[in-house]
């Protein structure tokens, strides 16, 4: 509940402000407006928030979705830009969208297979083993583009260019794959018993396994589905940007990811989770944003706002802050 | 010796060492001029920033905790003091003075709501890292100059004299070294240093034993914060400016600095002096990349992650073991 009322909150405080904020207009045949683009620009962290809470369920965290964006990016701004890359044997691959996304979702997926690896077969703590590739994914990223940042505005190819700046529905196309990956995840997760067995790694790893569940197996699988949510935003930024920024591209995009999990009612120490809340979540931190944008106020101050939002969901979710309060407004 | 060096505390910082041994004598090997000691130098001006930092840092981790917003404060530290000299013309030691104490109260206030509301850590203190970052663009957008200003143009000329060698704008390098021998003293030596190695091994025996648990988690926190502000410092005589766009993501390089020497981050295990070795390591790292040349620094990033990575599989080797008395 307390996620939605955040987001009431912003936007209550937006319509009495300026209710133009709602106005949602037609604009070159498909809809436009400030409600629209914080769905768009929201899209990114809303695909990282879904695999980030399925790994914060089995008690992880998984600190390399922003470099896995950067080497989406890189991979599919290399086979574009770079004809004498993309030159595989006889397949020509410029052009060709799946083999693109082939690519560069396949790469995403192996970094999310290391951590998946390190994490439930070598036992190493989450934060540690993603924060290697972390690290070691920007220097991965950037090897792809032999440091180069591979420009091809003028070269690229419009189904890739229709995957950030495509619309679908009168709607931008970001926004469609969020939703989509979000309906995907909520079947995969709530439809079938995998949830529940995320679930219950996270409260008790040797609990589950006791009851037969895989739970390696298990968390390789959300470590997999998150690094392949964080390859999909990478490359919606990537046909956004049209270029590969090796350095920015995702940069503290993890931390946004983790806060909208966070926010949405995930427990960090595991065994519980919301999709539906992290989704509201990643809309909450990106409703501030455009909020504080459209006020015409400087940019940073969305930071300090977000500090702020973090301590507030912390102590809402803390037991002891709870109690406290109670206490004193029955006394 | 061997008894010395075999204890599971001890064992970490050995492997570190030898590590380190190795990749200076290979280096060393293969370039000349690499054992030169104003290259040994370097690797510390390289990395004085970010080793004032971990050596707070190497106290969080060391209590269980973990602190991600020290490369934020650095930053914003840095514009701090340099909006105050440059812009309302206070006396440098002051502003340095007022940015210090503020920036360990405000680290004693995160260590508060991790105590009292037992909040994750992690959570608060990426508060912290999304609040001094806005705040330091909130107070400049940019970088703010010092080179005019006397007292800091002094404090920049500060030579290192080692030999016949001499290393201009040695300062940080002094701070660094400060920093970590005070580190290590207070680690060793105090009574707040062993609840801090205390609380990491077991925060209920620790309260149990009736050592003040409260006040040295809200303390390491707050010592967390005054690291960072003199990494700030050090910051603006280093580059002799405030930038609150510097040093972003440094806190991650940071924690592995501190788990590279051999501290580890569930806890209650490990060494200050381990920091000096992970920060000298990566100097080294750095440095080899300089003398080869024709690799790009992608390969900094690479080899830090898979170092990272090699120290946390060779604790995994050591800890079972622990586990199993």
């Amino acid at each position: 509940v307390w996620p939605l009322l955040a987001l009431a909150g912003i936007l209550l405080f937006n319509l009495i402000y300026d209710y133009r904020f709602f106005a949602i207009r037609i604009n070159e045949g498909h809809l436009d407006g400030n409600l629209i683009n914080v769905l768009k620009n929201g899209s990114a962290v809303m695909l990282l928030s879904l695999g980030m809470t399925m790994v914060i369920a089995t008690a992880g965290i998984d600190l390399s979705v922003g470099s896995v964006m950067a080497i989406a990016g890189a991979m599919a701004g290399v086979l574009i830009a770079r004809p004498d890359y993309a030159q595989l044997s006889s397949i020509n691959v410029h052009g060709n969208l799946l083999l693109i996304l082939f690519f560069a979702l396949g790469a995403s997926m192996l970094v999310g297979v290391a951590n998946g690896l390190l994490v439930a077969l070598l036992d190493i703590q989450p934060i540690v083993a993603t924060l290697v590739m972390m690290i070691a994914g920007r220097g991965i990223a950037e090897l792809i583009t032999n440091g180069q940042r591979p420009t091809f505005d003028t070269i690229m190819p419009a189904s890739f260019g229709f995957l950030g700046r495509g619309f679908f529905l009168w709607l931008p196309f970001p926004i469609t794959i969020a939703l989509g990956m979000s309906l995907i995840t909520g079947l995969l997760t709530r439809g079938t018993a995998l949830g529940l067995f995320l679930e219950s790694i996270g409260n008790n790893a040797t609990a589950s396994r006791y009851a037969g569940v895989n739970a390696r197996v298990m968390k390789i699988v959300a470590y997999i589905w998150c690094a392949l949510c964080a390859g999909m935003a990478g490359l919606i930024g990537t046909s956004n940007l049209a270029y590969s920024d090796v350095n920015k591209l995702g940069l503290n995009m993890e931390l946004d990811a983790i806060l909208a999990a966070a926010i949405g009612g995930a427990s960090l120490a595991g065994g519980r989770f919301s999709l539906a809340g992290s989704l509201i979540g990643a809309l909450v931190i990106q409703s501030l944003t455009t909020t504080i944008a459209s006020l015409g106020v400087s940019s940073d101050v969305s930071m300090v706002v977000k500090a702020g939002v973090v301590v507030l969901v912390c102590l809402l979710q803390s037991e002891k802050f709870r109690s406290k309060v109670t206490s004193l407004v029955r006394s | 010796v061997a008894a010395y060096l075999g204890t599971r505390q001890r064992l970490p910082l050995v492997a570190t060492s030898l590590v380190c041994i190795i990749l200076y004598a290979i280096a060393c090997g293969m370039y000349a001029n690499f054992s030169s000691a104003s290259n040994f130098i370097n690797f510390f001006r390289n990395n004085a920033v970010m080793g004032i930092a971990a050596v707070g840092m190497t106290f969080v981790v060391l209590q269980g905790g973990i602190d991600l917003s020290v490369a934020s404060l650095v930053a914003c530290g840095s514009i701090s003091i340099a909006m105050l000299i440059d812009h309302s013309h206070l006396n440098p030691l002051l502003a340095i003075a007022i940015v210090v104490i503020a920036a360990t109260l405000v680290g004693a206030f995160m260590g508060c709501l991790i105590h009292f509301f037992d909040l994750p850590p992690f959570l608060v203190t990426l508060g912290g890292l999304f609040f001094y970052r806005g705040l330091g663009l909130l107070i400049n957008e940019g970088r703010v100059d010092l080179y005019s200003n006397a007292f800091y143009h002094a404090l920049s000329n500060v030579p290192l004299h080692l030999g016949t060698l001499r290393v201009s704008n040695a300062l940080p390098i002094y701070l660094f070294f400060g920093t970590l021998i005070v580190g290590v003293y207070i680690s060793l030596m105090t009574s707040f240093g062993r609840t801090v190695y205390a609380i990491g091994g077991s925060e209920t025996s620790a309260s149990l034993m009736g050592l003040p648990v409260g006040r040295t988690k809200i303390l390491v926190y707050a010592l967390s914060g005054f690291c960072s502000a003199l990494a700030a410092v050090a910051f603006t005589i280093d580059s002799s400016s405030g930038d609150s766009s510097a040093q972003i993501g440094m806190e991650l390089y940071a924690i592995a600095a501190v788990v590279v020497g051999g501290t580890l981050l569930s806890g209650g295990v490990g060494q200050v002096s381990g920091t000096l070795l992970g920060v000298m390591i990566f100097g080294i790292i750095q440095a080899i990349l300089n003398f080869q040349g024709n690799l790009s620094a992608a390969w900094t990033k690479i080899a830090v992650g898979i170092l990272l990575l090699a120290f946390v599989l060779l604790q995994k080797l050591i800890q079972p073991r622990r586990a199993s008395w």
